[in-house]
């Protein structure tokens, strides 16, 4: 700063050869922020290449095979050609339902018990423990866990237990990113809101919630899908099937279901070309599936505010 | 606040005291927060119940033992998850490093103006789409792609260069370097997705105020922005941690599975959760306690993890002073 | 949560009531990876006649657990079960042989038209001992190739799987060595080595064997087929190097006798003709169905395997079961009620 103090000084004696005040690009500190601003050009291109490599990977080879029948029909044995993962997507989006209308409501109210209700009480710094410890909790576990409280007890599989191993998974992401975005409600907001008399259930519901649903959203969209992608859980709650999840008459939610990832796990690991052809393909169909929920979702979101 | 509007026609105030009604909803309402902070504590109690209760066996069999040994011999009934652990913590970090420094710059880049907004909106949605992609189409790209082009800059390393420990052994496929940077594309769309979220948080007026203060971008970004989003990057960056420690399938694809602890990037290992989810579907008796208790390790894991990063923050937040 | 959870568990009995109050039967198995692909093409089959079949493969040991903890209507494993295992099936269980395979053993060596692999050789690639493909046991066994100066690099199975136990049940018949060391098992104690790894899964083994130079490993013979790997010829208990195949695999079998629990193990087929690394596989049975239409189903399933079933074998890369041991195998149904 005495740099440019003395500068201004020397302007302002009007000397003949005064460097103007503005800032120079070739001093220190300009050039410090172009080197940084080219480094994080680079880094972004960098990280861009693989992210677009796997994009482009399943673009090519899932988009060859991407057709009517490969959506609509049920799963090919063997040597048969054509076939497709219409029960698949069917069970997908069943299961994923299930796990979000399971993981989201519980997550939000817990965001909100945890940034509004009682942020630093011993009970939300326990809560907020067990939260980020259960992030790391490997989804074979999670699996493992809705076997035992599900699949057990029942005796056999179904989507429901899938839905609960996913819900499991899919709750820490929902709590921590959806308290995040409830705390940077700017305390103004809520301060107006307590002023005019709402109950603190009104505040929540009607200036932080909607304040903070960007975020929120973002969280649930992560949770979702990170839930639809996941193999391991599934393997052991709704198993795998090649029928339609409407079979023969009835709506077979107690029985296994099909769903892409484990049809994805299933086919890609066959030596037949037909099977790793519709593996990529539901690959691609996954991620789409997931982007007209997240573009769907954010539309919303855009319309309520 | 359902007697604002009638006091409003009246020409009354818009404020006013809750009605009976909202009183009971308030509650209601606050019960039902109250009862899912509860359910989580539950589920981790469940799940520490079921894991735990079968892991018993295990720990009274071979206690400390197995956190220090390296030989897995199922026959003979000796496990050791020691290289598992190491492999975990290996991996994660590094995926951590990585992912985390190229995630936090990816949502510099993409709320800071560098791309023209409605640019920036679209990569932020490819980006975040990148997260839905399946573990094992991860895996399968690792396989396909990352190991044939990272084979012939391994091989150039460990010729040249295999004093230093990182490149003493040779890239036979699977490894740690492989299986570190998958798993560093896949924290990256959740570090990018949240660090964004954080970014865009900070009020304008705070970037402004820096601007008038005759800071360059990159003073006002690195002195003020990331200071004031800290909250919400870490909190990206433990989402990110817990994805790499839990990661099944992509790295039981990756990783080699070989029970060695080495430093090295290009030798095969193990990770906690890929020991899980290939040994766990054939376990016999003798193995699932085992196996179970590693779960609990790796539990035992995150949660210290955990505690040593807001442990971190805390002492981070005392050295920068006021907010 | 746990509330949540009774609720789920609740409706999951609902519903599973409704589904057995009606006539169309399903029935749902899981196991071993290895027939996958045959017992998927016969239950697809099956389905034309009403009865739908779900099958998910993820395991011999998973299967079996599945059908310990009456989570499934059948099973399927290829190294069956052990009597610890059976002893848990209350009840009892019946074990049919349904299908046979070959393992085989695949490597990439470019410029190498036909590998020979002498019986006292491949252990000692497995134990780690030789590591050079020109090592001059290998040389002299191949006197018409020209072996490279590579390192050998050997893929096993990163899962635990019974591919594996069918090859080092077979090592360790044939090496002393092999036995006293890694032994036999779903899961081994691998020689400790850099030049050690490990894929999961076949479609991982055969991914890596393809992308390593010098790499050798052990697959199905079904993907080795299709995904048109280089194979060894292996050199069996009469001295001849045979090859994988339909001819190798079937003398393999012919000369087996199945005792009345029909479990049997192929370690070292005699035979001029017999390909030395083949096994059955097996389906995994209750003794008693509570449901009689569940059991007639099963009963079917079985026919329909044992007869039509049998002739898609060959063409998907699996092994035609002997007539002689298709009958014991349909005696021993009978006791499934």
């Amino acid at each position: 700063m005495n740099a440019v103090v003395s500068r201004a000084e020397a302007a302002a004696r009007n000397e003949p050869d005064a460097l103007p005040i503005e800032r120079q690009p070739w001093e220190a500190r300009s050039l410090t922020s172009t080197f940084l601003s080219a480094l994080v050009w680079v880094m972004a291109v960098i990280a861009a290449i693989p992210l677009f490599s796997v994009l482009y990977m399943l673009a090519v080879k899932g988009g060859s095979r991407l057709s009517w029948e490969a959506l609509t029909s049920l799963p090919p044995a063997g040597f048969e050609m054509g076939g497709g993962f219409g029960n698949a997507i069917v069970g997908t989006i069943a299961m994923v339902g299930i796990a979000a209308g399971i993981s989201v409501p519980v997550g939000i109210l817990c965001a909100v018990f945890l940034s509004e209700l009682g942020p630093e009480s011993r009970t939300a710094n326990a809560v907020r423990f067990a939260a980020k410890t259960l992030t790391g909790f490997p989804s074979i576990l999670a699996g493992v866990f809705a076997y035992a409280m599900v699949v057990l007890l029942t005796g056999h599989y179904s989507a429901p237990a899938g839905g609960l191993a996913l819900a499991v998974l899919m709750v820490p992401t929902v709590i921590l990113t959806a308290e995040e975005a409830m705390r940077m409600v700017p305390k103004i907001m809520k301060d107006a809101a307590y002023g005019i008399g709402c109950t603190r259930t009104q505040v929540v519901l009607k200036v932080v919630l909607p304040t903070a649903m960007p975020g929120v959203l973002t969280g649930v969209m992560l949770a979702v899908a990170r839930a639809a992608g996941e193999t391991a859980p599934l393997l052991f709650t709704a198993l795998f099937s090649s029928y339609w999840l409407y079979h023969e008459g009835e709506w077979a939610f107690g029985q296994p279901t099909a769903s892409l990832a484990v049809l994805i796990f299933n086919f890609s690991g066959m030596p037949f070309e037909n099977q790793i052809e519709l593996a990529w393909a539901a690959s691609l169909i996954l991620v789409l599936l997931v982007l007209v929920v997240n573009l769907t979702s954010r539309f919303i979101a855009h319309r309520r505010v | 606040m359902s007697s604002a509007p009638a006091a409003e026609l009246q020409g009354g105030s818009v404020s006013g005291p809750p009605s009976p009604f909202d009183y009971f909803f308030d509650r209601a309402f606050r019960g039902l927060a109250y009862a899912g902070a509860a359910s989580i504590l539950l589920l981790l109690a469940l799940i520490l119940y079921e894991i735990g209760g079968k892991a018993l066996p295990g720990i009274r069999e071979h206690g400390v033992a197995l956190l220090v040994s390296s030989n897995w011999d199922v026959k003979a009934g000796e496990f050791g998850i020691l290289p598992a652990i190491w492999g975990t913590l290996y991996s994660s970090l590094l995926a951590l490093i990585i992912g985390g420094a190229f995630g936090v710059a990816m949502a510099i880049f993409l709320t800071q103006d560098f791309l023209p907004p409605r640019l920036a909106q679209v990569f932020r949605t490819i980006v975040e789409l990148l997260a839905a992609i399946p573990s094992v189409v991860y895996g399968l790209w690792g396989i396909f792609v990352v190991i044939p082009v990272i084979r012939p800059v391994a091989d150039w390393l460990h010729d040249k260069l295999a004093v230093i420990p990182f490149f003493s052994t040779s890239l036979a496929g699977p490894g740690m370097l492989p299986a570190a940077m998958v798993l560093a594309i896949m924290v990256l769309p959740t570090v990018a997705a949240v660090s964004q979220d954080a970014l865009r948080l900070v009020p304008y007026k705070v970037k402004e105020a820096a601007y008038g203060l005759g800071t360059t971008r990159w003073e006002a970004i690195l002195k003020v922005l990331l200071p004031a989003a800290r909250n919400g990057i870490f909190g990206a960056l433990v989402l990110g941690f817990g994805r790499a420690l839990g990661e099944t399938m992509a790295l039981a694809m990756l990783v080699g599975n070989s029970n060695q602890v080495t430093l090295s990037l290009f030798a095969p290992a193990n990770t906690l959760a890929a020991l899980l989810a290939l040994n766990f579907p054939e376990a016999g008796p003798k193995e699932i306690p085992v196996l179970m208790y590693a779960a609990l390790v790796l539990l035992a894991i995150t949660l210290l993890v955990n505690i040593a990063g807001s442990a971190i923050m805390v002492l981070a937040g005392r050295q920068g002073g006021a907010r | 949560m746990q509330i949540k959870n009774f609720a789920i568990a609740a409706a999951c009995f609902a519903f599973a009531l409704t589904a057995q109050a009606q006539d169309k039967i399903r029935l749902v198995g899981s196991g071993a990876s290895f027939p996958a692909p045959i017992y998927l093409a016969w239950f697809k089959e099956i389905s034309k006649t009403g009865v739908t079949i779900d099958y998910q493969s993820k395991g011999s040991g998973a299967g079996v657990q599945d059908l310990i903890n009456k989570t499934v209507d059948f099973a399927a494993s290829d190294s069956a079960m052990t009597d610890e295992q059976i002893a848990k099936v209350p009840g009892g269980v019946v074990l049919l042989p349904m299908t046979a395979g070959e393992v085989v053993i695949s490597y990439n060596l470019p410029g190498v038209k036909r590998l020979n692999l002498p019986r006292d050789v491949y252990p000692q690639i497995f134990l780690g001992k030789i590591t050079k493909w020109n090592d001059p046991k290998i040389v002299a066994a191949n006197k018409g190739e020209t072996m490279p100066d590579l390192p050998i690099t050997v893929v096993r199975r990163a899962d635990s799987s019974g591919t594996t136990f069918v090859f080092t049940n077979h090592l360790s018949a044939i090496n002393e060595e092999f036995k006293k060391g890694p032994g036999e098992g779903n899961t081994v104690n691998w020689p400790k080595s850099d030049k050690f790894i490990a894929s999961p899964k076949n479609d991982g083994v055969t991914a890596t064997i393809r992308q390593t130079k010098g790499a050798v490993g052990y697959i199905e013979y079904a993907f080795a087929k299709f995904s048109k790997m280089d194979v060894a010829y292996v050199q069996n208990k009469a001295g001849n190097y045979v090859a994988p195949g339909t001819e190798g695999g079937a003398a393999a079998l012919a000369n087996a006798k199945f005792p009345p629990d029909m479990r049997l193990w192929l370690s070292d087929p005699t035979g001029d003709k017999s390909y030395p690394i083949a096994t059955y596989t097996w389906m995994l049975f209750y003794k008693k169905y509570d449901d009689p239409k569940k059991a007639a189903a099963i009963k079917k399933m079985i026919e329909f395997g044992l007869g039509e079933g049998q002739k898609m074998a060959d063409k998907m890369g699996y092994l035609p079961m002997p007539a002689p041991v298709a009958a014991d195998v349909r005696k021993a149904a009978g006791s499934i009620n």
